[in-house]
């Protein structure tokens, strides 16, 4: 856990605070995005952390120790740190750049060589990528190596600036992506600093939005902050399409699912009928056991026959369970149905309507 | 052009290569100390030059008047060195290498700040925010970082010193410059010698140079790896 308590920072030379009188909880294991626009202080307060820059007032503690009282040099081996240029040493291969902590740490060789296969290997870079230099590299397999090397004495606490901001866009989701999926197994307490809202909304379990001189506006889960904005600043920097922003965060099984207009393909037409109108739609889905075999427009149903003999069309966006509500609503969208059909595996769970949605959004 | 034609005489060769055969034991004597001069120059200049680069690097204010100082000892005529120098040291070993070493300084410095302020500052700040002490950090990544600019200085330095070094027979201190003074001071000019000294002096430039060239190889491995 870091505990931030009144931390303020004057740079030399400059009339007004970068950071002024900041007070902030990083609870252990989560990763709380400082978010802001430039001159809010968020990479100020991020190097405060590791004593990059030293704060003319306030305490930091980290892990109950008070880090000022810590000399900086064994502070910093202990916190691992990841920046926007990657910063790898260009004469070291990739092996020598992960070993730098643990080197210094004065680890024996041994097991500074069984933890660069293992990280190697948790980060998804190839074995034989370890004997290259950092120029051999691509920009994202280098931010990898940056990772790999922040991670390398395994520290509690992992402070990023930015490391996302200076690889192209399909990139970066991926590295997101990885991101999120390497916290859901070490849980380390990280502080990621970002311009980018989308990216503290996705990985943050927490968002800290500073103002300038930091000034925090509010701190809040992503879900939280996009639901109820604090005051017209953080309204206004969340940006166009905050509903759709808060959608994403939410899984589909959150909401209740509704069984819709579906009936088992042996039943007849008039119950199939009843259903209809029953939900109001022109439309009937016809189930196979726990499968849902796909729909029929009740025009085209003849009275004689059962449900199941009638052609069904198909629907055409299925949604998995862990998908978001955005998901679901892009794939209402798409579809003739105005449903979002939703399944788990090969079952069917129910269906998702746009006002189930829009009510969820008005929570 | 008098001095070729007056070869007509004696032996008609313009370069006697009998007289090379000769003297082989005299040449590769004189090429030893040729060497040995230059390295203790470069050797000693590169200390002190490490020394003055920290100290400039250390306190910033500092490095224009070192870097001015170093540019007034590198305008000095060579000769102008050794008169000013031998009334206190005589003509002796160390005259000739205060004079050498003193070139050396200019550029030695100016390469080793150069090549110290191009390590890229991401690199700087990831090494301090991963733990690395001042002292560890700059033995550990700077300087490493600069070598291939620094080797560079030290290619510029041992060229410019072979070559000094031919200067140094003037105040006794051999050198393969002793040959080409001997050709000088002959009754009638003798080129062969003169040859000797002058081309073996190139010679020793080239080689070296070439030397130190590989080693920036060796050293610096990862300037020539780059993706693609």
């Amino acid at each position: 856990m870091i505990r931030l308590r009144g931390v303020s920072k004057l740079f030399h030379g400059s009339s007004a605070p970068a950071v002024a009188d900041l007070s902030l909880d990083v609870p252990e294991g989560e990763l709380v995005v400082l978010v802001g626009p430039s001159g809010c202080g968020k990479t100020t307060t991020l190097k405060m952390i590791n004593r990059i820059v030293e704060p003319t007032s306030g305490t930091i503690e980290i892990g109950g120790r008070d880090a000022a009282a810590v000399p900086a040099p064994e502070l910093r081996r202990g916190i691992g740190y990841v920046i926007q240029q990657i910063g790898l040493f260009p004469h070291r291969t990739i092996a020598e750049n992960i070993a730098t902590v643990p080197n210094l740490l004065g680890w024996d060789r041994r097991r500074v060589d069984a933890r660069i296969e293992e990280l190697v290997e948790l980060m998804g870079l190839s074995p034989d990528m370890k004997h290259r230099y950092p120029s051999e590299l691509s920009g994202g397999q280098r931010q990898r190596v940056g990772v790999a090397r922040a991670l390398a004495a395994d520290p509690p606490v992992l402070l990023m600036d930015e490391p996302f901001g200076a690889v192209d866009p399909i990139v970066r989701t991926r590295l997101q992506d990885e991101l999120s999926r390497l916290q859901d197994q070490l849980c380390k307490t990280i502080v990621f600093v970002t311009h980018d809202i989308d990216e503290a909304v996705r990985l943050g379990d927490r968002v800290a939005i500073l103002n300038l001189g930091g000034r925090l506006e509010q701190y809040d889960t992503p879900a939280e902050v996009l639901r109820a904005p604090a005051n017209a600043f953080v309204e206004q920097f969340l940006g166009k399409e905050r509903g759709l922003k808060r959608l994403s965060l939410i899984p589909v099984t959150s909401l209740e699912l509704v069984h819709g207009p579906v009936v088992d393909a042996g039943v007849s037409v008039d119950e199939a009928k009843r259903a209809m109108a029953v939900h109001g739609t022109e439309w009937v889905g016809v189930m196979d056991e726990l499968r849902l075999r796909g729909w029929v427009w009740g025009a085209d149903l003849s009275p004689d026959r059962r449900v199941g003999d009638h052609a069904t069309r198909d629907f055409r966006v299925w949604i998995d369970a862990h998908a978001s509500l955005r998901e679901a609503l892009d794939a209402i969208v798409n579809t003739r149905n105005q449903v979002a059909v939703v399944y788990d595996g090969d079952r069917y769970l129910g269906m998702l309507t746009v006002e189930q949605i829009s009510a969820e959004l008005l929570r | 052009m008098t001095w070729l034609l007056a070869q007509g005489s004696g032996d008609r060769a313009f370069i006697r290569w009998r007289w090379i055969g000769g003297h082989l034991d005299d040449i590769w004597q004189q090429t030893v100390e040729h060497l040995t001069l230059t390295g203790i120059a470069v050797g000693v200049g590169l200390a002190v030059s490490l020394l003055l680069a920290v100290v400039a690097l250390r306190w910033r204010r500092l490095y224009a008047p070192i870097a001015a100082a170093g540019g007034i000892l590198y305008t000095i005529p060579s000769i102008a060195a050794f008169a000013l120098l031998v009334p206190f040291f005589g003509f002796s070993y160390l005259t000739a290498e205060i004079a050498l070493v003193s070139y050396t300084i200019l550029i030695l410095v100016r390469n080793i700040v150069t090549g110290i302020d191009g390590v890229p500052d991401e690199v700087l700040e990831a090494a301090t925010g991963m733990g690395y002490t001042g002292p560890r950090r700059f033995v550990g990544i700077e300087l490493p970082l600069a070598l291939p600019v620094i080797i560079a200085g030290i290619r510029v330095a041992t060229v410019t010193t072979v070559g000094l070094v031919t200067v140094t027979a003037l105040i006794g201190q051999g050198g393969l410059g002793k040959f080409i003074l001997d050709g000088f001071r002959r009754s009638i000019i003798f080129p062969t010698a003169i040859f000797v000294g002058t081309v073996g002096s190139v010679v020793l430039a080239v080689v070296l140079d070439a030397l130190l060239l590989g080693l920036e190889r060796l050293l610096a491995p990862w300037q020539r790896r780059v993706a693609g």
